[in-house]
């Protein structure tokens, strides 16, 4: 018991006080700044592993990215680069496309428009369900640090249930492979009818790397369209924390 | 002799690899492999033409020398004598190479479906079709769990067949992680132009928890085709990476064990610890991960001074608070150890017997590590440690864990010392050669991480074989809870800890 008691001393205090304002250090790599002298050389494309980038006008998507930060070497008039700013999530696809003239400000004021429904029905209480679909486990890892002492999203009512009867939405990480399908289908349809769906990782939202795979079936995302679309090759849990209390609209 | 001999740093052609007959074949591996004078690394075909060639990659440890050698099959042969039967380490390599090209191992004893990916499916059925052993008896039992789990993990099938709360045996069905990632990587590197033909970030997805081990592997079997030489600097980052990662996974794997033995103190404080640890990764190369950090010709992030120092700092207030919290929790608390101690039990004659491989097997007693018998990199200047336990239970499996990550840190900090300011990128010929074969690998944290690369006439890869450890343990954790209450199940599968997405690619 003593030896309990020590150990907790020398545990001491873990948590984050202030999640929202919490920031990352670098070389973490999130929300690109893009300038306009773009030559049209095309490196960063040729660079890029998952297809994000286009260019004249340079536009990078999110969705697609995996923060790997190929373009920002390869580009000669240093026209990408990614800073700190860790709050990228979106509520729709299309808002993840990032160019020249849409700075950080203008992104983050229209990312997540916060739904009067989704914040009276889970504002205090949120239980979700994690599916892994061809998920590396690197995002998987991640939500799980999501609850772990440092991040302790439990502290605003967050929790992943343990099965998807008793969760309000599910957790998508991964491609979704085919052989995944027909498992997502069903965890999805036994969770509670008002439920929420938040596509995590760059391979849920788009595939990522894996995209054209023939081993995929994303059907499922075809037929359903989650609510928020959160980012990064893994997430960070401050992404994921603060993505979904934007949601739930939460200060 | 029917073999040819090489290193694992060397490129060789693949006309010099000789081609021999099964029989000749089967003399050997039965005899080499059986008097554990040898093991099987690797065992895939490769289509050309009309024929499907099989390659077979035998390691011998204590010589640090590798042997080649493969067998024909026309379009007309359509089957062999398993191998199986006298060598069971190959079981899963013969079911593999009968998935992808349709050549059936007879007599295989369990010749069932791996993987389901879309092109095989003709032989493999649909996932849902798996053929399950089953028992019959009054009070005999089964229990399916998955492929969604109960906590955050990737999806996997596990059918217990059990008498009351004793397991019997447990099949494993895996599959659900198919990408075909392999394909992908073939596609991406081909189909290339440009300056750049080398993704290691699809090889960080192989399995995301030894990132930094597959594009390591990835990088430097790029490095071995192209003959490319990296700087002695980025040698040192990706030794002193990889070693952040196995120290990193080591402590959150003993976080997951007291979690799942209900001691919650020793899950929240080594949970803590390992955030600093994969924070300090973060430090080096933006991912809490390591992804990022690797490229073929070196390395993408530079350690300076400051960050030197800052390493420093955070391993030595792990490695201080890990040595003073591991006598207060695992080894003090007698509700912990009798849960650890005699549970899933894997002798060494079994884990010999059907490959297992990293700390799993040295946990048993196999005395085999990459970083010491084939060193490459940073472990051939400064050899690294080789941890062998005898007991092969979840306490031996879970100490040896304390050990190597307390290895792991006098290691870093020996590289911190070592590591100067200078070039940490090479740049590498955007060709790969022609009719090419090599291997690379090194040692994860989970064990042994194998890539092989094969090029066709045109300098264009016809086969990008990955095999990753968690494809020779796996059938360790089915005999490692026989005979074990079904309540040790998660904590025998998290002394573990494989990856599915390892297995099924």
């Amino acid at each position: 018991m003593i030896n309990l008691i020590r150990s907790r001393i020398i545990q001491g205090s873990q948590y984050i006080k202030d999640i929202r304002k919490a920031e990352i250090r670098p070389p973490f790599r999130g929300f690109p700044f893009i300038s306009s002298n773009c030559t049209g050389c095309s490196k960063c494309i040729d660079s890029c592993p998952s297809g994000a980038i286009q260019i004249s006008p340079v536009k990078i998507d999110l969705g697609k990215c995996t923060f790997c930060g190929e373009c920002q070497l390869h580009c000669p008039n240093h026209g990408i680069e990614f800073s700190v700013l860790h709050k990228v999530s979106a509520d729709s696809p299309d808002k993840l496309i990032i160019t020249s003239d849409k700075g950080y400000q203008e992104f983050k004021r229209t990312a997540i428009e916060a739904r009067a429904e989704i914040h009276k029905l889970f504002g205090r209480s949120l239980k979700l369900r994690s599916v892994s679909a061809g998920g590396c486990s690197a995002c998987e890892m991640e939500l799980n640090a999501c609850s772990n002492v440092n991040f302790d999203m439990g502290r605003f009512g967050i929790e992943i249930a343990a099965s998807p009867k008793h969760a309000d939405g599910i957790i998508i990480t991964g491609p979704i492979t085919e052989n995944m399908a027909k498992a997502l289908y069903e965890s999805y349809l036994s969770t509670s009818p008002h439920r929420i769906i938040i596509a995590m990782g760059t391979c849920a939202i788009s595939g990522g790397v894996f995209d054209g795979s023939s081993e995929l079936n994303r059907g499922f995302l075809k037929e359903f369209k989650p609510d928020l679309y959160i980012p990064g090759c893994p997430v960070h849990p401050l992404t994921f924390i603060n993505g979904v209390l934007d949601l739930l609209g939460k200060k | 002799m029917n073999w040819k001999r090489f290193n694992c740093c060397a490129l060789i052609k693949t006309h010099d690899i000789p081609v021999v007959t099964m029989e000749d074949l089967r003399k050997d591996i039965a005899g080499k492999v059986r008097l554990e004078d040898k093991r099987v690394l690797a065992f895939f075909g490769v289509k050309r033409g009309d024929s499907t060639f099989l390659y077979v990659i035998l390691g011998d440890d204590t010589i640090s020398r590798l042997f080649i050698t493969s067998v024909e099959f026309d379009k007309n042969t359509k089957s062999y004598r398993s191998f199986t039967p006298e060598v069971p380490s190959l079981h899963l390599f013969e079911r593999e190479f009968y998935e992808e090209t349709g050549i059936v191992p007879e007599g295989h004893p369990w010749l069932k479906p791996v993987r389901y990916g879309k092109d095989q499916r003709g032989r493999t059925g649909l996932i849902e079709q798996y053929p399950f052993y089953s028992m019959d008896g009054d009070e005999i039992h089964e229990v399916a769990v998955g492929p969604v789990h109960a906590g955050v993990i990737e999806p996997g099938h596990f059918r217990f067949m059990c008498h009351g709360e004793n397991v019997y045996h447990l099949e494993i069905q895996l599959g659900y992680q198919h990408r075909g990632i392999e394909r992908v990587l073939i596609d991406k590197m081909n189909s290339a132009s440009g300056e750049n033909i080398f993704f290691p970030q699809i090889t960080e997805k192989i399995a995301g928890d030894s990132a930094v081990a597959h594009t390591s592997v990835y990088a430097s079997l790029m490095e071995i085709l192209t003959e490319t030489e990296i700087p002695y600097n980025a040698m040192i980052i990706r030794a002193i990476c990889l070693e952040l990662e196995r120290a990193a996974v080591h402590i959150g794997d003993l976080a997951g064990i007291f979690n799942d033995v209900g001691f919650i103190m020793g899950s929240s404080t080594f949970g803590a610890l390992r955030t600093l640890i994969i924070n300090t990764s973060l430090l080096i190369c933006g991912s809490r991960f390591g992804m990022g950090l690797i490229r073929a010709g070196g390395v993408n992030f530079n350690i300076t001074r400051e960050q030197s120092a800052q390493i420093l700092e955070n391993i030595n207030t792990v490695q201080k608070k890990i040595e003073r919290l591991i006598p207060l929790t695992m080894l003090d608390q007698p509700s912990v150890l009798t849960r650890l101690e005699g549970t899933g039990t894997v002798d060494k004659e079994t884990a010999r017997l059907i490959g297992m491989v990293g700390p799993a097997a040295r946990a048993s007693g196999v005395a085999i590590d990459i970083r010491t018998d084939y060193p490459s990199g940073m472990y051939r200047h400064y050899p690294a440690r080789k941890i062998v336990l005898e007991k092969g239970d979840v306490f031996a499996r879970s100490y040896i864990r304390y050990i190597e990550m307390m290895h792991s840190f006098n290691y870093i900090r020996e590289q911190l010392e070592i590591i100067q300011e200078g070039n940490i990128s090479e740049a590498v010929n955007n060709k790969l050669p022609a009719d090419a074969l090599a291997l690379s690998m090194t040692e994860g944290w989970r064990g042994e991480i194998i890539h092989v690369a094969v090029t066709d006439d045109k300098g264009k890869l016809i086969r990008y074989k990955i095999k990753d450890p968690s494809f020779n343990n796996w059938y360790g954790l089915a005999l490692a809870v026989r005979d074990n209450g079904i309540s040790d199940f998660p904590l025998c599968n998290k002394s573990f800890n494989l990856s599915y997405c390892g297995h099924d690619l």
